[in-house]
């Protein structure tokens, strides 16, 4: 029975050995349930979203309409762009198939006859193995028509993105899918009424959905007691940055940020003193090195810390770190990535990155300190998708965190009347 | 424009999406692994197969970053320089890689041999600092490793 999402077996993409180790027996399981009952055990699993907003996933699958004239649809969510996220690759490398049965199982709970899964251009390797990971699933009667001779049928169309961090967004890439630039849509209306070609739709992230088999073959009881109990599960966390062993790491929720730096990942290389941590992917808030103690790896914790989980993509600093340049850095990134629809994102990122590239040069302003919060407080909450947000978060907590940081790059320009004749 | 084999694979994606337009991207990417660039003939060309207009063709691809709209060199190189490449390094292997080649980030060679770009995270920063070069990623990159990617490719 797959227990977990990156079991250490090997050749486990391969069909036989996936099934020769209990794989597609939770969908052979859920078939034999009925769709409610599938939806209620995914949601008192309590199963949060891994994509990165910890939404509860059962909770977000009722809100799909039982009965519609209309078709609907599932967007699988493997657009991964978030800077220091790596983890939906590790499962499309290593384990897709658990992916693939989770995505059929969701399907048949929620009435869906077709699955998009929707893959970053730039995963171009990736996403052939995940179509011979299909066609083989196919090739048994695990997904296409009349599944298992159950009288279910659903396919699930690969669909290669072209690059463009925004498409991650749920309304994005569904335009994307449309065949259409990938702006984000106005909510609401919400997906779940009218998403895919108008059409009901849910959202979920790969990892998400690879974690429904396991809910189903041990029970949401089982699965609710792994990890924080109000985020529970296990959790793939990609360490990246200052440490010994890079990679990432499988782990219930509610680990301490400082066991997976110093337990899994291995430390600082050369036993540095750690300057800043950013848990969750580059648009969570940066933490300091000194308040680290206590703050683990769920929804609750990261929060009452000032982050969050996001993606948990942990991005470990050395006290050695330029924090200007890490902060310039992520302001280019949301500035080449916005969309350009709201004013105050295309406009604000763009100042930000500006005004960051002077504090990199040594030549920021007293005065630009406070522009840089006043720019990233008008962004935030002002525009119709949550990059905007993304974008503002680094900064402003950059700057209440490490305000020192800033004034050592002030220009301090010399009074006229001090310039010698 | 196009090869038998990628029209017979387009009437088959007819069967899984509800629109052509839809197709948009899968056959953009088509054109380019067979042209290598999307000319504005090719585009012309896409606009008339899938019936949409060419100014929505054109639209899509100047958004995407992955299209190129021009010719490039016969291998590009993209490095990332994104947070995590960059703590272990990246910046090192962009000044070797422009030293080698002897062109800057963005230009092509004058052979036409190689375009070097910087590009946004890959979803590689744990195997940092990295490139890609077409569809391969080189990963855990440093001065020796490139020169041994280029010897490679050249
Ligand atoms: C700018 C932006 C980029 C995003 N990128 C991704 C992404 O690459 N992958 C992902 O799963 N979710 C991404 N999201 C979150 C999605 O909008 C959505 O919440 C998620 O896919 C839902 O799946 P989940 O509930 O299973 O987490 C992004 C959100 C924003 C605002
Ligand atoms: S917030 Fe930025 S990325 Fe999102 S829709 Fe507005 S301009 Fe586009
Ligand atoms: S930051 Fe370079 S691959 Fe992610």
């Amino acid at each position: 029975m797959i227990q977990s999402l990156l079991p250490n077996i090997a050749d486990l993409h391969k069909i036989e050995v996936y099934e020769a180790n209990g794989g597609y027996q939770a969908l052979r399981k859920a078939l034999g349930m009925k769709p409610e009952e599938v939806t209620d055990e995914v949601k008192k699993s309590n199963l949060r979203g891994r994509g990165g907003a910890c939404f509860p996933t059962g909770l977000k699958w009722t809100f799909m309409p039982k009965v519609t004239p209309k078709p609907k649809y599932l967007c699988v969510n493997g657009d991964e762009s978030e800077p220091g996220t790596f983890k939906d690759r590790q499962i499309f490398e290593s384990n897709p198939h658990v992916m693939i049965e989770g995505i059929v199982i969701a399907c048949y709970a929620m009435g869906i006859t077709t699955a998009y899964l929707y893959i970053r251009g730039e995963y171009g390797k990736w996403v052939r193995m995940v179509q011979k990971a299909v066609d083989d699933a196919s090739a048994k009667g695990y997904i296409g028509q009349n599944i298992l001779g159950t009288g279910f049928s659903t396919q699930l169309v690969v669909h290669k993105g072209a690059g463009a961090y925004i498409c991650g967004e749920e309304s994005a890439l569904m335009n994307s899918l449309e065949g259409e630039r990938g702006y984000p849509r106005v909510k609401p209306p919400f997906p779940a009424q009218y998403g895919l070609w108008g059409c009901p739709t849910t959202i979920n992230n790969v990892e998400t959905l690879s974690n429904v088999p396991i809910i189903i073959n041990n029970g949401w009881e089982w699965y609710s007691k792994i990890g924080a109990p109000k985020h529970p599960g296990p959790i793939l966390v990609g360490v990246s940055g200052h440490v010994n062993k890079p990679g990432v790491y499988e782990m219930p929720t509610g680990v301490p940020l400082l066991e997976i730096i110093y337990k899994h990942a291995g430390g600082v290389p050369g036993n540095k003193g750690i300057k800043a941590v950013i848990p969750g992917g580059s648009s969570t808030p940066i933490l300091r090195g000194d308040q680290l103690e206590g703050v683990c790896m769920d929804a609750d914790s990261m929060k009452a810390a000032g982050s969050a989980v996001g993606t948990a993509g942990v991005i470990v600093m050395d006290e050695d770190t330029d924090l200007i340049q890490v902060i310039a850095r992520i302001a280019k990134f949301y500035h080449h990535e916005s969309c350009g629809q709201c004013t105050p994102c295309r406009e604000g990122t763009g100042w930000l990155h500006k005004i960051l590239d002077r504090f990199v040069r040594g030549d920021g302003r007293r005065e630009d300190i406070d522009l840089l919060m006043d720019v990233a407080n008008n962004i935030e909450g002002n525009t119709i998708c949550a990059l905007g947000d993304a974008a503002a978060w680094p900064v402003q907590s950059m700057i209440r965190r490490f305000r020192d940081e800033f004034e050592k790059r002030v220009h301090e320009a010399v009074p006229a009347e001090q310039v010698p004749a | 424009m196009l090869s038998e084999a990628s029209l017979q694979k387009i009437e088959e994606l007819k069967t899984k999406y509800p629109t052509t337009q839809a197709m948009t991207l899968p056959v953009l990417w088509m054109v380019q692994e067979e042209h290598g660039f999307i000319s504005p003939e090719a585009m012309k060309y896409v606009a008339d197969l899938l019936k949409v207009s060419y100014g929505h063709v054109f639209g899509v691809v100047t958004f995407y970053t992955m299209y190129n709209a021009r010719k490039i060199g016969k291998h590009h190189i993209e490095v990332c320089t994104n947070v995590s490449c960059m703590l272990r390094g990246s910046g090192k292997i962009v000044e070797h890689l422009e030293h080698r080649l002897g062109i800057k980030m963005g230009e092509t060679s004058r052979d036409g041999t190689w375009t070097l770009s910087e590009v946004e995270c890959m979803g590689s920063c744990g195997t940092a600092p990295m490139c890609a070069v077409g569809e391969e990623y080189y990963e855990n990159l440093n001065p020796e490793k490139v020169d041994s990617v280029l010897n490679k490719l050249q």
